[in-house]
């Protein structure tokens, strides 16, 4: 009775393709409702320091400039600007515009409205600022210090997130009497999400109906739709979110910033339709930052290289004003065990402001602890003089090992390192690779091998993230429309969904149309990330074109007086097996359901349409991989040279490997380039010194590695597609994969490579700091 | 400020309009002509999602002002088609390697490939890297649209 997989393991092309290559796609940016006013913003040039005055009367003369707003007229009016699910108790620092002192550069402190940005840039240049500057904080070494001021005068100190450590006296055992025990601290340098397009809001308030509309570059329209709700202090229902086509986010746009809340308040206040659109020098100097952590890490193993314990005091820098779930700090105390066996653990993570951009989630948002880890696991390779593969093949939870309970509580049900761990070694030809290594270096050549692992914890599944759902709708003429809480920009869920769809209803999957990004036309639900969408959207999608397809077999059995379990379905047509004249067409079995309710079985409901609310069968769905990067390295120049790049990876039962590997190759070079060349430092006086793409420079085309993948697919026990997410694997995995493979590059040097960026200059220090 | 009058060609219709001179051609493509397929990626000149061609020669919109356009003949992605208005064979080839995601930069890519593969036929690997450097993508790590400028090329060479 199951119809066969048709779609789902297929490279389908994608539906949403045919509208991006022909530049109709429709981004906020492109969307143009008559006149619309626009946006720029006025930000403080000083990362610390009081304000003094603050003059918009030039620029309010500005010709074409309709209001000036600084924190007095607007701050008051925010009713409330939690987002969902965010505790009341936990008060996350928070303000429309900068009221009173600056925080950090880039802060915006006044807002223009204008008939053009043009006009509103004009406007910001006549703003006269007066700030008395005061010393930063910069250092989140010294965030506890005595001496140092405090990021948020009214708080109580600068620690945004405390994780204490838990006494563990069979860890303090372990680690004094361990035969082999290491300490090392690794540092991550910030970096960024930069997604190409950059954030954009497009607000308009109807007087008449009370009702607010908001196009907007989000990850989850009913997010928004709740949190503008509440910043105006209205019903959800006098709300209408629109995502249009979102050009990429990686976790940049869960939540909106303030500026976005602003251009809301200013829509309500002038009743005007109020366009922002965020430019690049913004979206680097004061839009969230990611990364920038440190990892002290205690390890103890075995003279074998059997690890026996870990310790890690994190430390993770929270910048200003971190955006909701922009902290890391407890996931990376609980996953730092990863896929290996790691019998006693115990860590602490500190989360500290600092006079900077806030931190916001980037892919992988807890990745230092992989990071620590897969560097941890290197240098103790090193010291028992064992080969850094071999040594986490003597480590890795193995198939009769499950499920297996790590000691931070979490289980389990499924782990495949082991495998993967082999496949990738296949894949490269480790054994032989690494006697070509020596005879490499016996030609003075500096290529060397780094491998990584880690299990992903995706599709949580808590409070708010906690389902998705979907309404399958066939209409009379046989077609199908899905409607869902997902909210893909660039993960190809338009495509994806159908393919399960098409599969679960036989019919084909160009007839299967799927609906997202309107909160008047999908279920409630959170949108995008936590890779999540494979697993609990497409839960939901699955499960609700099962019970549709359900009611068609009841239907047909009744019609034709057939048994259900003689019934199959074959190109969109439930037949009796064995017997394929004797059926009936979706189209046909439509119009029964539709049009003649009383021809229906007993206790069939009319029509074709359901919906699924879904929640998987467990927290969160695990995947894991293996990545080994080979590089070379030249010491003159300090330029790193990726050789081979291969990932082995379990995501579960894969609905389209094009997107999957996909998914992978964008994470891995985002991972590579955060490495090599991604980097936002700020100077002494707090001032962030890339700005543009010309300073924080992305890989391009030209530095990047053919990357090679190898697939595991063990079906997931969580949910019923048996699929597991990746979407954020590939920036977890990279970092670690390129930073061993330089550090093993170098190795003959004498150099010890710990902290990141890893770029020329780093490399030419770290050379003549080793005296080679 | 003094608006300049320009008469420019945009995907085959003839336009006049007056411009201020520090209106950037994007601007002028995406606000009076609304060819929004043309992205602003940076607005200043490195991430070439604002790419089209002006009189063949595949340009920075953002990096050149309307005014500079007065007499030329400027195509946008939407002017970009095959003779029988279906895809062209770099639009083919970007969508059979997956050679996008979310889609934000593939205009700036397909018309950059547009006028590299018309000069290039036969172009090395180590060229079509080159060729791609001045247009960044964030989703793909570039491997479909490595793929695809290879297959759009061999189509050609085929044909």
């Amino acid at each position: 009775m199951k119809p066969g997989a048709r779609f789902v393991g297929q490279r389908v092309a994608r539906h949403e393709d045919a509208r991006f290559l022909t530049g109709r796609g429709q981004f906020v940016d492109d969307i143009d409702v008559p006149g619309a006013l626009h946006v720029a913003f006025a930000r403080s040039h000083t990362a610390r320091g009081r304000i003094v005055s603050i003059d918009t009367k030039a620029a309010a003369e500005v010709p074409g400039v309709v209001a000036v707003y600084v924190a007095s007229d607007l701050g008051h009016l925010v009713q409330d600007h939690r987002v969902d699910d965010e505790p009341p108790q936990r008060e996350r620092p928070f303000r429309l515009l900068a009221d009173g002192d600056v925080r950090y550069v880039g802060e915006p402190v006044a807002m223009i409205v204008a008939g053009s940005r043009y006009h509103a840039e004009d406007a910001v240049d006549a703003i006269e600022m007066e700030i008395d500057a005061e010393d930063p904080l910069l250092e989140p070494t010294r965030a506890r210090d005595a001496d140092v001021p405090r990021v948020h005068p009214e708080e109580a100190s600068n620690v945004y997130v405390d994780v204490p450590y838990a006494p563990n006296p069979a860890l303090d055992e372990v680690l004094a009497s361990a035969p082999v025990v290491l300490t090392e601290t690794f540092r991550q340098h910030r970096y960024a999400t930069v997604p190409m397009e950059t954030r954009g809001i497009l607000a308009s308030w109807d007087r008449v109906r009370e009702e607010l509309t908001v196009w907007i570059s989000t990850q989850g329209p009913h997010g928004v739709r709740g949190q503008m709700a509440r910043v105006l202090g209205i019903e959800d229902s006098q709300v209408h979110v629109i995502m249009p086509d979102v050009g990429g986010a990686f976790g940049l746009k869960m939540h909106p910033r303030p500026e976005e809340l602003a251009v809301v308040l200013a829509a309500k206040l002038l009743g005007r339709p109020v366009k922002w659109i965020q430019d690049r020098r913004e979206n680097l100097m004061a839009d969230e930052h990611a990364r920038h952590d440190h990892a002290t890490v205690t390890m103890a193993a075995d003279e074998d290289g059997t690890l026996l314990g870990a310790k890690v005091e994190f430390l993770e820098v929270a910048g200003s004003f971190p955006s909701p779930g922009g902290s890391a700090a407890v996931f990376t105390t609980i996953l730092f065990p990863g896929p290996y066996r790691i019998p006693a653990f115990g860590a602490s993570a500190l989360s500290v402001h600092t006079n900077t951009v806030g931190r916001g989630a980037y892919r992988g948002p807890w990745m230092v602890e992989t990071v620590a880890r897969e560097q941890m696991i290197d240098c103790l390779a090193a010291r028992l003089e064992i080969d850094p593969l071999e040594l986490r093949r003597r480590n890795v939870i193995r198939d009769e090992e499950l499920p297996y309970v790590m000691p931070t509580g979490m289980v389990y049900d499924q782990m495949t390192a082991a495998a993967t761990l082999e496949q990738a070694a296949e894949k490269i030809g480790y054994e032989q690779l690494r006697e070509q290594q020596r005879a490499w270096r016996a030609d003075g050549r500096l290529v060397g091998i780094g491998v990584s692992m880690f299990a992903e914890p995706t599709a949580m599944a808590f409070g708010f993230m906690s389902t998705d759902a979907a309404t399958v709708r066939v209409s009379p003429n046989g077609k199908v429309d899905v409607a869902h809480t997902g909210a893909s920009h660039g993960q190809g869920v338009e495509t994806t969904i159908a393919q399960v769809v098409a599969d679960e209803l036989g019919v084909d999957f160009d007839q299967v149309r799927v609906i997202q990004g309107d909160t008047d036309k999908t279920p409630f639900g959170p949108g995008t990330g936590g890779s999540r969408s494979a697993v609990i959207l497409g839960g939901a999608a699955r499960l609700a074109a099962r019970e549709v397809r359900d009611r068609m077999f009841s239907i047909v059995a009744h019609q034709l007086e057939a048994a259900e379990h003689d019934l199959e379905l074959v190109n969109g047509r439930v037949q009796v097996a064995g017997t394929p004249n004797k059926g009936m067409t979706i189209t046909e079995i439509a119009h029964q359901a539709y049009s003649q309710p009383a021809s229906l079985p007993e206790g069939v409901p009319p029509g074709l349409e359901a919906q699924v609310r879904y929640t998987p069968d467990s927290f969160c769905t695990w995947s894991n991989a293996c990545h080994i990067c080979v590089c070379e390295v030249d010491p003159a120049t300090g330029a790193v040279e990726i050789l081979r790049y291969v990932v082995s990876e379990d995501c579960g039962v894969m609905i389209n490997p094009n997107v999957v590997e996909g998914q992978i190759a964008g994470g891995v070079v985002q991972g590579i380039g955060g490495v090599l060349y991604e980097h936002l430092p700020y100077d002494d006086a707090g001032n962030p010194l890339a700005t543009t793409f010309v300073d924080y420079l992305l890989p391009t085309a030209t530095e990047v590695p053919e990357i090679e993948y190898g697939h595991i697919e063990t079906p997931a026990p969580t949910n019923p597609g048996g699929h597991k997410g990746l979407g954020e694997g590939g920036a977890i995995g990279a970092p670690p994969a390129v930073i061993n493979a330089i550090a093993d590059a170098l190795a003959p040097l004498g150099v010890q490579v710990r902290d990141q960026p890893l770029g020329p200059a780093d490399i030419v220090a770290l050379i003549e700091e080793a005296g080679a | 400020m003094a608006e300049i009058a320009i008469a420019v060609v945009v995907n085959g219709e003839s336009r006049e309009a007056m411009v201020e001179p520090r209106l950037t051609l994007a601007d002028f493509l995406r606000d009076e002509c609304r060819s929004t397929g043309t992205h602003l990626g940076c607005e200043h000149g490195v991430c070439g999602a604002c790419t089209v061609l002006v009189d063949g020669a595949a340009v920075r919109s953002c990096l050149m002002f309307a005014a500079q356009a007065h007499r030329a003949v400027v195509t946008t992605i939407e002017g970009i088609r095959g003779p029988d208005g279906e895809l062209t064979a770099v639009q083919r080839a970007f969508r059979d390697a997956h050679g996008l995601q979310c889609g934000f930069c593939t205009p700036g890519f397909i018309v950059s490939m547009t006028a590299f593969l018309r000069d290039n036929s036969k172009p090395s690997d180590q060229q079509i890297r080159e060729a791609l450097s001045g247009n960044l993508c964030r989703c793909t790590g570039y491997q479909g649209i490595i793929c695809a400028v290879r297959h759009a090329a061999n189509a050609a060479v085929a044909t």
